[in-house]
């Protein structure tokens, strides 16, 4: 069975927040105001965290580019009381916009913090709104999104692939935020194919996944810095 | 009150004449105060209408600080909830004779309240109008869903466990004639107080008395699994069940002795709520003030002993950061006050023991906060910044005006029955008096005469 999976490089990383545009522009991210956004109400679904370390002056800046987990045990699809988000047969951890009642149980739930609330109907400033993506649906108010990892673009590529009479190829289907990482810091592919990147990756001394006590199952996985 | 009213309350005996007297004869006080009640209501209703209308962004909820004002409220009704149908049920099952004036009037705060507290996770969600889903997607491993459950199966038990031991009473206002006939005669169900039909209420009443333990023990269990069962550092605690139980008893016990005091002032029921009860009931809250203490150190204790990096994180937050006033208000009003007050019999007075239920009621709420908030705004992952809340005035209103439609509604309950219950009064002056002296000279050896060559 394919197992969806992620492998961020640290040490690529350089901070650059292409990821996270592109992660808005494709999946229909709502903006929010700024005053909106000082009460903590932004939604990204990729997010660069950032962290700075040492003393000033020998400080360094750390960048960890943060998207669902994806988690193989997630806390979230336990809790929530109409089975709004669930995981699928491939393992993506996926939310039921229609069927939500915004609890934010699942959101309480979270360790990575990464399911997202609509306070208010969704906005698009006047020029982004002519450029919604049609693959994917607007949220309405008051229920909880997430990252898919891009899941109508798997959709997309299982029907091109199947036109073009073919097995599916690790690069047909990629999400934004990989597609778009200009020093390749993301790959993506399937966790338990040992043809693709990640599965190689992911057995990388380097390789740990947050929060990883907790029993979650994450399945991104991050190549820590070398220094 | 009218003269041909006055003339059939006339003809009642003395009890049936105090007891019904509220309800035929308002003064102008309770409509004053009514009305205030209802209009703060009224503003809770249309900040609500607000908040529907334009989402729950007119809230001070952000990320991750997600659940507020709504969610404390939630704990703090429900476990005031815990008043009546427990209290009531465990004085009840212990034979505590103390208990007959007191019932009633617990009973009452317990259903009330349960409304109130149940439509505020309603309030808290986003998408109101899917509420249905619940049922039509129920998914039973989520705490959320048994909460569903055990509220609604406790709403039951306790109205039933409030309206069986009220027949009697109903008949006795049917027969009076002094208020809607056709209302009375409806609830009191045929009821002719024959030996067959008391003896099969009192059995009624004692196994309902026993079956509604178990479920209001269920509720604030629940209620505290629902923060448990995520891994949020200090909510994942295995104490939260019966802490939260613990909790529910005693802010329960404080609510009955504002709601004594109050009543005992308006309605002059002095002979009734005497000067014994407060007493009694003082020695309750203060028995809970210690066992109160006892949870709250076991629980912190336990943390900080541990020391984990992210509850320790949360465990600064409350004890000596931005939560640092809340909590030791709380650890103030939840213990040093009451335990301060009630410990001196003087004080286990109607005007002691309203202080203390007051600053245990404020006390209560305020641990309902100090386990929601701080916990909300540091996220375990270290990277995550932490969140900041203040509530909306939005969430302050519909606060407000749960709490002006509690009382009013309270009040108006007080108008349409007897909030203490005439014939347990009756029954406990006609046959317990005798029961219990009888029931006290069984618990004592026999009387052996004294064998003669001893």
């Amino acid at each position: 069975m394919t197992r969806w999976g992620m492998v961020i490089d640290l040490d690529r990383c350089t901070g650059c927040g292409a990821c996270e545009v592109a992660c808005k522009s494709e999946n229909n991210v709502a903006t929010v105001p700024p005053d909106q956004s000082d009460m903590g109400r932004t939604l990204a679904w990729m997010k660069v965290m950032t962290e700075v370390e040492g003393e000033f002056p020998d400080t360094s800046m750390r960048f960890v580019p943060r998207p669902c987990m994806h988690c193989d045990n997630p806390p979230c699809v336990r809790v929530c009381p109409v089975a709004a988000t669930y995981i699928n047969d491939e393992g993506v951890v996926g939310q039921i916009y229609p069927r939500c009642i915004g609890c934010r149980y699942c959101a309480n739930a979270c360790p990575y913090t990464v399911k997202y609330f609509n306070w208010f109907p969704p906005e698009w400033p006047e020029s982004e709104r002519a450029y919604l993506n049609p693959d994917v649906s607007v949220r309405s108010n008051g229920v909880i999104e997430k990252c898919t990892f891009c899941h109508h673009r798997l959709q997309a590529a299982r029907e091109t692939a199947r036109a073009e009479d073919r097995q599916l190829r690790e690069e047909d289907y990629q999400p934004a935020c990989v597609e778009i990482c200009p020093t390749r810091a993301i790959v993506f592919g399937d966790l338990d194919n040992p043809a693709h990147r990640v599965s190689q990756l992911r057995h990388d001394a380097r390789a740990t996944r947050m929060l990883e006590d907790l029993g979650t199952e994450p399945k991104v996985y991050y190549l820590q810095p070398r220094i | 009150m009218r003269g041909e009213v006055a003339a059939k309350l006339a003809k009642l005996g003395t009890d049936e004449q105090r007891l019904l007297r509220p309800l035929v004869e308002t003064s102008r006080g309770f409509y004053l105060v009514a009305g205030g009640l209802g209009v703060i209501a009224l503003w809770g209703l249309f900040a609500y209408y607000l908040q529907v209308r334009y989402g729950l962004g007119r809230t001070g909820l952000n990320r991750p600080e997600y659940w507020g004002i709504y969610i404390i409220d939630f704990v703090f009704f429900i476990g005031i909830s815990h008043a009546g149908t427990l209290i009531s049920a465990i004085l009840r099952v212990s034979k505590a004779e103390w208990r007959r004036a007191i019932t009633r009037s617990a009973e009452f705060i317990t259903v009330l309240v349960l409304g109130f507290g149940a439509i505020q996770p309603i309030v808290d969600l986003g998408r109101p109008d899917r509420l249905l889903n619940v049922i039509f997607h129920a998914q039973l491993r989520s705490p959320l869903l048994w909460d569903v459950i055990s509220i609604g199966l406790y709403f039951t038990a306790s109205t039933i466990y409030l309206y069986i031991p009220m027949i009697p009473d109903l008949a006795i206002i049917r027969d009076s004639g002094i208020k809607a006939p056709w209302l009375y005669r409806m609830l009191a169900a045929g009821y002719q107080d024959t030996p067959t039909q008391r003896a099969r209420l009192e059995r009624v009443i004692g196994v309902l008395a026993i079956a509604v333990i178990p479920i209001a023990v269920s509720v604030h269990t629940i209620i505290g699994w629902i923060f448990a069962m995520t891994l949020r550092p200090m909510w994942h605690s295995t104490i939260f069940g019966p802490y939260f139980v613990m909790g529910a008893i005693y802010s329960g016990i404080a609510a009955i002795l504002i709601a004594m005091t109050i009543l005992r002032r308006a309605y002059g029921l002095e002979q009734y709520f005497k000067e014994i009860h407060f007493d009694y009931m003082g020695r309750l809250l203060l028995l809970f003030s210690l066992l109160w203490f006892y949870f709250t150190f076991a629980e912190y204790l336990t943390a900080f002993y541990g020391g984990e990096p992210s509850e320790m994180r949360t465990f600064w937050a409350k004890v000596a950061g931005p939560f640092a006033i809340p909590f030791w208000t709380m650890v103030a009003t939840c213990f040093v006050i009451p335990l301060a007050l009630m410990s001196r019999p003087s004080m286990r007075t109607p005007r002691g023991t309203l202080i203390a239920g007051i600053s245990v009621v404020i006390g209560m709420w305020l641990e309902r906060f100090n386990i929601v908030v701080p916990t909300s705004v540091n996220p375990r992952w270290e990277m995550e910044a932490g969140g900041h809340y203040f509530p909306s005035w939005v969430e302050l209103s519909i606060m407000a005006g749960t709490f002006a439609a509690f009382i009013l509604l309270y009040m108006l309950a007080t108008k349409f029955f007897p909030i203490i219950s005439i014939w347990e009064i009756k029954e406990g002056r006609e046959q317990s008096v005798r029961e219990v002296s009888e029931r006290v000279a069984g618990y004592l050896p026999e009387h052996a005469p004294v064998l003669a060559g001893d």
